[in-house]
C-alpha cells in the first residue's frame, strides 16, 4: 500500500517536473524574444546611423554651425539640450506636485474625496499626448504670445510635459505610500510625532524607492514625448537663451523630418535616434546605480 | 453544458460561413491591387479618385499610403509601389528615372493674422522679414509688434517651393517657430497676432471660409486664390504628381488616365486644389 502511494507520488512529481520543464523553455523562449527585440532594435538604429558616421564622422554632430542636413550641416546639440531643459523643468515642476498630491490623497484628503481625486488623475494619465499637444496650441500658446512672443516655446513644452507626467508621478508616490506597513505609523503616533513630521520623518524616508521610481519612469517619458513637444516648443533649431524662446527636441526632429527623409539626412536622423536612446541608458544606469546604494 | 454545446455549435457554424464568404469573393473575380505612396499633400486628392476609380471598376483595389514626396518618388522608381506622389515639380536629376503625371496644381500663399493691418508685402519685404533683418511690423508699416516667423520643417516640398521663389536658403531663414504641415501652421498664425507664415492656398481659402482668423497676402502684386493660381497668374505654384517607373502597367495608366480626365474635377476642387487645364 505504501510502496503503492509512494510510486504514484513519485509519478505525479515526475508529471510536474516535466510541466515545469515545458513552462521553463516557454518562458525562456519568450524572454529570448523580449530581449533580442531591444537588441534587434539598437542594431537597426546604429545600422542606419551608420552611412552618415562614416561619412561625417561623430564630431561634426556637435561642432558643425548648424542642423541644415540638406546643405550637410548635423549639429545636434541644441536638440541634445532642447530635450534636456524640457526635461529637467518639467521634472522638477512635477515631482514635489505630484508627490505632495499623493500625500493629501493618502493622509488628508476624506475617503470619498481622495476616491474620486485619484479617478481624477487616473483620467489624466489616460488622455492622449496629442490631445494635450493641441490644447497647448489652442489655449496655452497663445497665451504665453500675450506676456512675451512668440508663444511657442520652452516654457510652453514645460507645462505641457509637467500636466503629462505629473499622473505617473502622483499615482506611483500614492501607491507607494498605500504600502508603508500600518506599525510605522502607529509607532510615529505614539511617539507623538505630529502628522507633518510622520510624513517626513518617517513616510518619505519608508517610501523613497517608489518614489524614485516614480522619478525615474515620469523622465523616461518626459524625453520620449513627441507629439505634444512638437506642437507647442516651436522647433526651431537652436540654444534657448530664455524660457520664452522656442526650441527643438530630438524627438520632435525625428518626427518632423523622418517623412521626408533621404541618404545622409536620414540616416542623421537615426543619429538622434541614437542620442536618445544614450540619454535612456544612462537614465537606466544611473537608477541601477542609485538602488544599490 | 447545454449553453456550452451550442456556443461551440455557433462558432464552428459563424467558421464555416466566414470560409464561404472567403472562397466566394476568391472564385468571382479575380482582385486586382494598386499600391499607391508618397506626399502628405496629395494623398486625400487621390484617396478620393481611388475611391471614384473602385467603384467603377469592380475588381479593383487601391491602396494610398503616405510617406512624403521623396518616399512616393523612391518608391516609384525602385518598383515597391505602382504610383507614386510627388507635390512638388520634378527635379532634374530625378526626372529620367520615372515618368510624371501632373494632376492638379496648388499654389503657396503667404498668410498672417486677421487682425493684422498689413494689406500686402513686396517679395523684397517678404525676404527681410524670413532673414530676420526687418523684426518689427513697424519697419513695413504696421503696428509696433515682434514678428513671429512660421517656416517649415526641412525636406517640405512647401518648403523648397518658397525657398526657390525668394532665392533664399533655409539656414538663412530665421524663424521663429517650425511647423510639420499646413494645419499646423494655420493654427499658429491664427493664434498669434503677429504671426506670419506659408501655407497651401487652398487649405487656407479653406479655413477662412470656415472663419478661421488668417488671410492671405498677395504675392509679386497677385492676389492669392485658387482662381488665380487656374489662371496661372499666381507666381508661387506647384503641381500636384503622379510618378510611375518607365513601364508603367495598363491598370497603373488607366488610373493616371483616370485621375487626369475631366471626370475627377470636382474632386480636385473638393480638395482645395485647381484642376489641370
Amino acid at each position: 500500500m505504501t510502496l503503492w502511494k509512494l510510486k504514484i507520488s513519485s509519478l505525479f512529481n515526475r508529471l510536474q517536473s516535466q510541466a515545469d520543464l515545458l513552462l521553463i523553455s516557454i518562458l525562456r523562449i519568450l524572454a529570448t524574444i523580449t530581449g533580442a527585440i531591444v537588441l534587434f532594435i539598437v542594431f537597426f538604429l546604429i545600422l542606419e546611423a551608420i552611412p552618415v558616421l562614416q561619412d561625417e564622422g561623430i564630431v561634426p554632430f556637435f561642432t558643425d554651425s548648424s542642423w541644415n542636413p540638406a546643405e550637410g550641416l548635423y549639429n545636434l546639440t541644441p536638440m541634445l539640450l532642447g530635450t534636456l531643459f524640457v526635461t529637467l523643468g518639467s521634472v522638477l515642476i512635477a515631482t514635489p506636485l505630484g508627490i505632495l498630491s499623493a500625500v493629501f490623497c493618502q493622509y488628508y484628503a476624506p475617503a470619498k474625496i481622495a476616491y474620486f481625486y485619484r479617478r481624477l488623475i487616473e483620467l489624466l494619465a489616460g488622455i492622449p499626448s496629442v490631445v494635450y499637444g493641441f490644447w497647448g496650441l489652442v489655449v496655452l500658446v497663445p497665451l504665453i504670445n500675450s506676456i512675451n512672443p512668440p508663444g511657442t516655446s520652452l516654457l510652453a513644452g514645460i507645462i505641457i510635459l509637467t500636466i503629462m507626467i505629473l499622473p505617473t508621478i502622483a499615482l506611483i508616490a500614492d501607491a507607494s505610500f498605500a504600502k508603508i506597513p500600518e506599525e510605522y505609523l502607529i509607532g510615529a503616533a505614539s511617539l507623538g510625532l505630529s502628522q507633518w513630521g510622520t510624513i517626513v520623518g518617517v513616510v518619505f524616508p519608508a517610501a523613497k524607492s517608489g518614489l524614485f521610481t516614480g522619478v525615474i519612469l515620469e523622465t523616461g517619458r518626459a524625453i520620449g514625448e513627441t507629439m505634444a513637444v512638437l506642437m507647442v516648443c516651436g522647433n526651431v533649431v537652436q540654444i534657448p537663451r530664455s524660457i520664452f524662446d522656442p526650441m527643438r527636441a530630438l524627438t520632435a526632429n525625428i518626427a518632423l523630418e523622418m517623412a521626408y527623409a533621404l541618404g545622409n539626412h536620414r540616416s542623421a536622423l537615426f543619429v538622434s535616434g541614437l542620442g536618445l536612446m544614450g540619454m535612456i541608458i544612462i537614465l537606466v544606469v544611473a537608477s541601477e546605480i542609485i538602488n544599490e546604494q | 453544458m447545454h449553453k456550452k454545446q451550442s456556443f461551440a455549435f455557433s462558432l464552428v457554424s459563424l467558421l464555416c460561413l466566414g470560409l464561404l464568404s472567403c472562397s466566394q469573393a476568391g472564385s468571382n473575380t479575380e482582385l486586382k491591387k494598386l499600391t499607391i505612396t508618397g506626399s502628405t499633400t496629395v494623398a486625400p486628392l487621390a484617396n478620393e479618385i481611388a475611391k471614384r476609380f473602385e467603384s467603377e471598376n469592380a475588381n479593383v483595389r487601391v491602396d494610398v499610403q503616405t510617406g512624403g514626396s521623396s518616399r512616393g518618388l523612391y518608391d516609384a522608381e525602385q518598383g515597391l509601389a505602382d504610383i507614386g506622389m510627388v507635390s512638388r515639380a520634378l527635379k532634374q536629376e530625378e526626372k529620367p528615372n520615372v515618368l510624371t503625371f501632373v494632376i492638379a496644381q496648388d499654389g503657396i500663399g503667404i498668410i498672417v493674422n486677421k487682425d493684422n493691418d498689413i494689406k500686402a508685402l513686396s517679395d523684397e519685404q517678404i525676404v527681410k522679414i524670413y532673414t530676420g533683418e526687418i523684426e518689427n511690423w513697424k519697419a513695413v508699416g504696421g503696428k509696433a509688434a515682434p514678428i513671429t516667423v512660421v517656416n517649415k520643417a526641412e525636406g517640405h516640398s512647401t518648403l523648397e517651393l518658397f525657398l526657390k521663389y525668394f532665392k533664399l536658403k533655409n539656414a538663412q531663414v530665421k524663424p521663429d517657430v517650425v511647423i510639420k504641415d499646413n494645419q499646423q501652421g494655420i493654427k499658429t498664425v491664427a493664434g498669434n497676432k503677429d504671426a506670419i507664415g506659408y501655407v497651401s492656398i487652398g487649405t487656407a481659402e479653406y479655413s477662412i471660409a470656415n472663419g478661421v482668423a488668417i488671410k492671405l497676402l498677395p504675392v509679386g502684386g497677385v492676389e492669392a486664390s485658387t482662381k488665380t493660381v487656374g489662371d496661372g497668374s499666381f507666381p508661387l505654384f506647384r503641381p500636384l504628381n503622379l510618378v510611375t517607373n518607365t513601364s508603367p502597367s495598363p491598370l497603373t495608366q488607366q488610373f493616371i488616365d483616370f485621375a487626369q480626365s475631366k471626370e475627377v474635377h470636382d474632386l480636385v476642387e473638393a480638395q482645395n486644389f485647381v484642376p489641370i487645364q
